[in-house]
């Protein structure tokens, strides 16, 4: 099943190096991993896309939490959660394609955000699976570039990670 | 400079160096074992002006860090090695993984380039934080003299605490510079936010265990490392004495329960004793403590213990359902958790029926009856069992002993009865040949009027022999037990066992004069070859107090290890020597 890991770490160099040497050491898989600063100045937020089942994601906390740096970590998927991720995505558009291609990003919620004569670039953001979607869905010769940033996940509630 | 008070200290400034050496001697750091070169030039300096900190001058900086793990086996207390950059720092890699993997307490102190010049491909530079980061529990890049204290003051507090393990503070040259001086401060405590490593154990937890364990009617306790670096010897010994219960040991736990003890079965897994595997196999209740269900240990783990319930007592959570599922987990230092377990069972006295576990002795004994350590007395050559039991006798079972990595090693694990923790350091988890000769120094400069011994094989002792100098250098009277086979003993066993006796390249060839070997060196040798004068060869060489001895004992060549579990077996399927099929 798939996992979403927030980690909360110490903001120092090397740690990202080793929360990604210890998976690769240890052989777990990661779809996905972002990294980026907090409100607080001494804290980085990662969040990581793992799979797994039970017994090796508990093993894949278990051994994040052995880390010196982390601070404190959870596991999204255990309660209700939003994700999103941001997806720029570079088309070909000429000729009878840029209507068509524009009404596809509409349909998905996507924007446009440069254009030329013969491309679109269209910007998207939404849960990995619609991002998927829409890439599924767009001609595979009209693709051009494809660039996301991995999801971001953070639980509903009142509840966080925090210190 | 060893009296200077927080107060004073606070008002002295400093150099790098100076601070590294007031860092140690802050931590009680009475030796450091290492190797000079340029990038540590200005510590090494500091070192020269004091006489607090010792330094030992290995020859290699593989022997350093075994040596510092050798010392940190044998007291507790955490090993120090320093070493310069680039090939330094590598050469000490095997000795910080053999520490890791044993949970081994240490600091690595290495020298790097300056720090402008990192990243550059300077001459000597690696980039020893990420060579290191798989093999250590922590590791640190010092950026700024200011924090050198607070970062040693980390190190040490880490690598003590939780699950003990080393920690490398990689110093580049300029935070030692001696025209830099800064105020210094050592703290007194500190407090990590993202480090807190759980000591004790769930009261709760601890109570359903006792309950299960007073149930039992084939319980076994299985302890491991844990139980030897957590100093819980006589918790252990107390709860298990308590309770009439059978004891096995890992590898890494001999001595955590006195092996002379009727209680105990012996070693269990891969060399372990018949009656210890049997009784995992037959297990209802086991009791791991300290101990991490290892592959040698486990064999197959789906046929690992199949009746029985477990309880695992561990400070490392992650160890705990990491290879095995458990019933009971604890997390939590062996020690306390041991303790608690003996306060706990104080008050429940009315409710143990010892006599459940009457049936249970009587199988064991069955299964002692089968002898299963027992070896042929008929060879004309020395067994290398006996030249064990040997030792052990002219030793009253008293001294420390190390070894290197083969059947030797194996052999010291089933016939030396350790009676005591912290008498035996040899490299378990990753299986370090050439930790022997380092380690046993570094024993013997922690426990300097105890006998410490080397048990060593043809082939491991040659990979660290640089060190016999350093044993003349600091006068220390090794007595080294080569037992010599002229073969990678261990390997030949799995080619003569699985492999058809295609002995591919295991065979020592072009062996070195070892008696002349060590005479270059300033030692004595000795060789013995005829069984009746093995007694006689090893009193002869223990009488010799304060010389270093070799004893070159020429072994049955082709002796194997019994009992042994194929790697994937069952623990009801081990082969048994030969010998003893005929009881
Ligand atoms: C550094 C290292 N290289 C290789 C091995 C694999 N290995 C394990 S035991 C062994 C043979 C050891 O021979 P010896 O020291 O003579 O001991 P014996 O088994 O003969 O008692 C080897 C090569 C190892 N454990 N460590
Ligand atoms: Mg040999």
């Amino acid at each position: 099943m798939r996992h979403i890991i927030s980690i909360l770490m110490e903001n120092e160099a090397g740690a990202l190096s080793r929360v990604a040497g210890l998976f690769s050491a240890r052989g777990y898989n990661i779809e996905s991993l972002t990294v980026s600063p907090t409100e607080d100045k001494t804290l980085s937020r990662m969040t990581l896309v793992t799979w797994g089942n039970n017994e090796i994601i508990e093993q894949i906390t278990k051994q994040l939490n052995k880390l010196i740096e982390v601070v404190k970590l959870i596991d999204l998927a255990e309660g209700k959660h939003i994700e999103r991720e941001l997806m720029m995505i570079k088309l070909k558009a000429e000729g009878d394609h840029r209507e068509e291609v524009k009404r596809l990003v509409d349909i998905f919620r996507g924007k446009i955000i440069d254009v030329s004569d013969n491309s679109y670039v269209v910007e998207m953001t939404g849960a990995t699976s619609k991002l998927d979607a829409f890439v599924d869905t767009v001609a595979n010769e009209l693709i051009v570039e494809v660039v996301r940033t991995g999801p971001s996940a953070i639980s509903r509630g009142i509840g966080g990670l925090h210190l | 400079m060893g009296g200077l008070d927080l107060v004073e200290i606070h008002n002295v400034e400093l150099n790098g160096g100076e601070i590294i050496v007031e860092c140690l001697k802050k931590e009680g750091v009475e030796h450091v074992f290492g190797y000079p070169g340029g990038a540590v030039l200005h510590i090494y300096d500091a070192i020269f002006n004091q006489d607090d900190v010792k330094h030992i001058l290995v020859r290699h900086e593989q022997g350093a860090a075994h040596a510092a793990d050798g010392y940190a086996r044998t007291t507790g207390k955490p090993g120090v090695v320093l070493v310069t950059s680039g090939p330094g720092a590598t050469n000490a890699v095997t000795g910080i993984a053999t520490a890791y993997m044993d949970s081994v307490p240490m600091v690595v102190i290495t020298g790097q380039v300056p720090s402008p010049v990192i990243g550059s491909d300077a001459f000597q530079e690696v980039d020893t934080v990420g060579i290191t980061r798989p093999c250590v529990k922590h590791n640190f890049l010092v950026k700024d003299v200011n924090d050198l204290a607070e970062t040693f003051k980390k190190a040490f507090y880490i690598a003590t605490t939780g699950r003990p393990g080393p920690v490398v503070i990689d110093v580049p040259k300029d935070i030692t510079s001696p025209w830099i001086k800064v105020p210094f401060k050592y703290p007194t405590k500190i407090k990590m936010r993202s480090y807190n490593p759980t000591t004790k154990g769930h009261v709760g937890q601890i109570k359903r265990a006792v309950k299960m364990m007073l149930a039992a009617k084939r319980p076994v306790f299985y302890t491991g490392g844990g139980v030897v670096l957590d100093g819980a010897a006589a918790e252990l010994t107390k709860l298990a004495q308590r309770l009439n219960f059978p004891l096995t040991s890992t590898l890494m736990g001999l001595g955590g329960y006195p092996a002379t003890d009727k209680q105990f079965l012996g070693m269990l897994g891969m060399h372990g004793t018949y009656e210890a595997n049997m009784a995992m196999h037959g297990t209802d209740v086991l009791i791991a403590v300290g101990a991490r269900f290892d592959d040698r240990i486990t064999g197959n783990v789906e046929r690992f213990c199949p009746d029985a319930k477990i309880i695992h007592i561990d400070i490392d959570p992650s160890s705990i359902s990491k290879n095995v599922r458990v019933d009971i987990p604890i997390v939590g230092s062996v020690k306390s958790v041991l303790q608690s377990m003996n306060d706990v069972l104080a008050d429940v006295e009315i409710d143990h029926k010892p006599e459940l576990i009457d049936g249970w002795w009587k199988d064991i004994e069955e299964w002692r009856a089968r002898e299963c350590l027992k070896y042929s007395t008929k060879s004309k050559k020395i067994m290398p069992q006996a030249a064990i039991e040997s030792l052990y006798n002219v030793t009253n079972g008293n001294a420390i002993v190390c070894s290197d990595v083969g059947q030797h090693q194996m052999f010291v694990a089933q016939f030396y009865k350790f009676d005591r923790p912290n008498r035996w350091a040899n490299s378990g988890g990753l299986g370090t040949m050439g930790f022997g000769l380092p380690a046993a120094m570094g024993a013997q400069i922690a426990n300097p009027d105890d006998e410490v011994v080397l048990v060593t094989g043809d082939a491991s002792i040659q990979m660290c022999i640089q060190e016999l100098s350093t044993c003349m250098q600091y006068g220390l009277p090794l007595k080294i037990i080569l037992l010599n086979n002229g073969y990678m003993g261990m390997v030949r066993q799995w080619q003569e066992f699985f492999y058809e006796k295609r002995y591919s390249e295991s065979i020592v060839e072009a062996q070195p004069d070892f008696i002349k070997l060590v005479e270059s060196y300033g030692h004595i040798g000795m060789t013995v070859s005829d069984p009746a004068e093995l007694d006689s060869t090893m009193e002869k060489a223990f009488a010799m107090k304060d010389r270093l001895v070799l004893i070159n004992v020429l072994i049955d060549p082709e002796s194997n290890v019994y009992p042994m579990i194929e790697a994937g077996k069952g623990h009801n399927e081990m082969y048994m020597p030969p010998e003893s099929e005929l009881v």
